[in-house]
């Protein structure tokens, strides 16, 4: 074994598109491999958890940890790679804020599993459902437990640093490995803990260069169905864009390229609660005074919650309190 | 009474606006007239001042419903910042009740300095519709919040 200072990353409840990104940053992965010992990386190498479990506390240097709380198994390495870490790095939007898969909050783990093993896309004639442990002849064997909502991973462990992005940009990764491998040659230093690294600490609208002039909206459209001028402002056209509330990072990649911001880089900077913000922002811009007009105006959103959380969800505010958590 | 006879008391937050609500509010007060004391009263300069953070916060802090009030539609002191309000609640409204949150348990009403009486009435109302609705229960399916974003507004 190298003296070199251990890396590890791991995918909780999460898509694998932040490994990718990772590999996305080409040649700098040369620098992590010579700066680090890749010692856990279940997408790029084999490792068993009784190998983290052998280590001493705080023997990783540098841990990215992507993806949500879905089940126990998820929480036990998270609790595991923390006390083996010395840096810890709620990594991508899974780990911040639950993303995708904390949309499952909406519904009772009941709804979830019935979606996924009685709708018309799903063959189970005998309408079978997975067991957590079954009786084999060989003995018992077991699956993890599902969690009763998704939890972001600094509900469950204490982290040090936040890197947001459904996935983390590339440039943006490489920056912060820059930046660690500067910090663990004295050359830099670290940003206090709990600080938010690799993104931005305004609005992506800042970033965005579309012409802005004061918003008044009479119709709220869905961007497949409307012609939008490429140079002006999604929003005044009309088109939910959560520019506004999304931390800038990106590069304003989406409205760049024709698409409204979704949101994917989570609240900016002094945001409290992510959609609560949006909902300021859009109703603002509402070009009407009577109660029936806003209303049929509105009705033009047609998933409010799911427009306003899709990354979210099981970070806001209202689902992270502790009455909401329990079911 | 036993802790299982008492009736439910719902924990309720009120934002009022300084130039209208507010002082509907003091003139209940000091013409001494009765309503309910479950309603926290925070007062903001106006309802436009209402970030929905605040709301949320305090569903998350455990309030059972939560009252916004503010100047009369034309009434605002700050020309049309009650409007924006307006609309704001009824957005709320629609993501709160996605979020698993009744429609009954957040409120628009509009009262001026001199309905002091009509701000106590609505209160005692709104006070009795959430004993009603019981307390704030997260526990519920989907399926089971009842989808209703049209309301009047009170008052």
């Amino acid at each position: 074994m190298s003296n070199k200072p251990k890396f590890a990353m791991y995918w909780a409840a999460s898509c694998g598109g932040c490994e990718i990104a990772v590999l996305n940053i080409h040649e700098k992965i040369l620098d992590v491999d010579a700066a680090f010992d890749v010692v856990f990386w279940p997408v790029a190498m084999d490792a068993k958890y009784k190998d983290v479990e052998a280590m001493q506390d705080g023997e990783i240097t540098l841990c990215l940890f992507n993806g949500g709380m879905r089940n126990d198994e998820n929480e036990h390495v998270a609790r595991l790679l923390r006390k083996k870490s010395k840096i810890m790095v709620s990594f991508g939007s899974c780990a911040c804020e639950g993303c995708i898969p904390g949309l499952a909050n909406f519904s009772s783990i009941k709804e979830m599993v019935d979606t996924a093993f009685t709708t018309i896309t799903t063959d189970n004639p005998d309408n079978l459902r997975p067991q957590t442990s079954y009786a084999m002849p060989e003995g018992i064997i077991t699956i993890p437990t599902l969690n009763t909502v998704l939890k972001t991973l600094d509900q469950v462990v204490d982290v040090d640093y936040y890197m947001p992005g459904c996935p983390p940009e590339s440039h943006q990764i490489a920056a912060v490995v820059d930046l660690v491998i500067a910090a663990l040659n004295g050359k830099a230093e670290l940003p206090p803990k709990g600080a938010t690294i690799g993104a931005g600490n305004s609005t992506v609208c800042d970033e965005c260069t579309r012409k802005r002039h004061e918003k008044t909206i009479k119709a709220f459209g869905r961007i497949q169905l409307t012609h939008t001028d490429p140079e002006l402002c999604l929003l005044e056209q009309g088109i939910p864009c959560n520019g506004p509330a999304t931390r800038s990072g990106c590069n304003a990649r989406c409205p760049s390229a024709g698409a409204q911001c979704i949101g994917c880089y989570g609240p900016a900077e002094g945001v409290v609660d992510y959609g609560a913000r949006l909902i300021a922002a859009f109703a603002s811009v509402i070009d009407s005074d009577k109660p029936d007009e806003i209303n049929q105006i509105l009705d033009g959103l047609v998933d409010p919650a799911g427009q306003f959380y899709r990354f979210n969800l099981a970070g806001s505010l209202l689902r992270s309190s502790k009455s909401a958590q329990k079911g | 009474m036993t802790e299982e006879t008492k009736p439910f008391e719902p924990v309720m937050i009120g934002f009022t606006c300084n130039w209208c609500s507010y002082r509907a509010a003091d003139m209940a007060g000091i013409s001494r007239m009765k309503y309910a004391p479950n309603v926290r009263l925070i007062r903001l300069m106006c309802s436009g001042r209402l970030d929905p953070t605040f709301v949320f916060k305090a569903f998350a802090g455990g309030a059972d419903a939560v009252l916004v009030s503010g100047c009369h539609p034309g009434d605002c002191h700050y020309a049309t910042q009650n409007y924006k309000a307006m609309r704001r609640f009824y957005l709320m409204k629609r993501v709160l009740n996605q979020l698993g949150i009744e429609s009954g348990r957040i409120k628009l009403l509009w009262a001026s300095a001199a309905e002091g009486q009509i701000f106590a009435n609505e209160i005692t109302k709104f006070v009795e519709e959430v004993r009603a609705l019981g307390p704030l229960n997260w526990n519920k399916t989907s399926a089971e919040i009842p989808v209703e974003t049209k309301e009047e507004v009170t008052a």
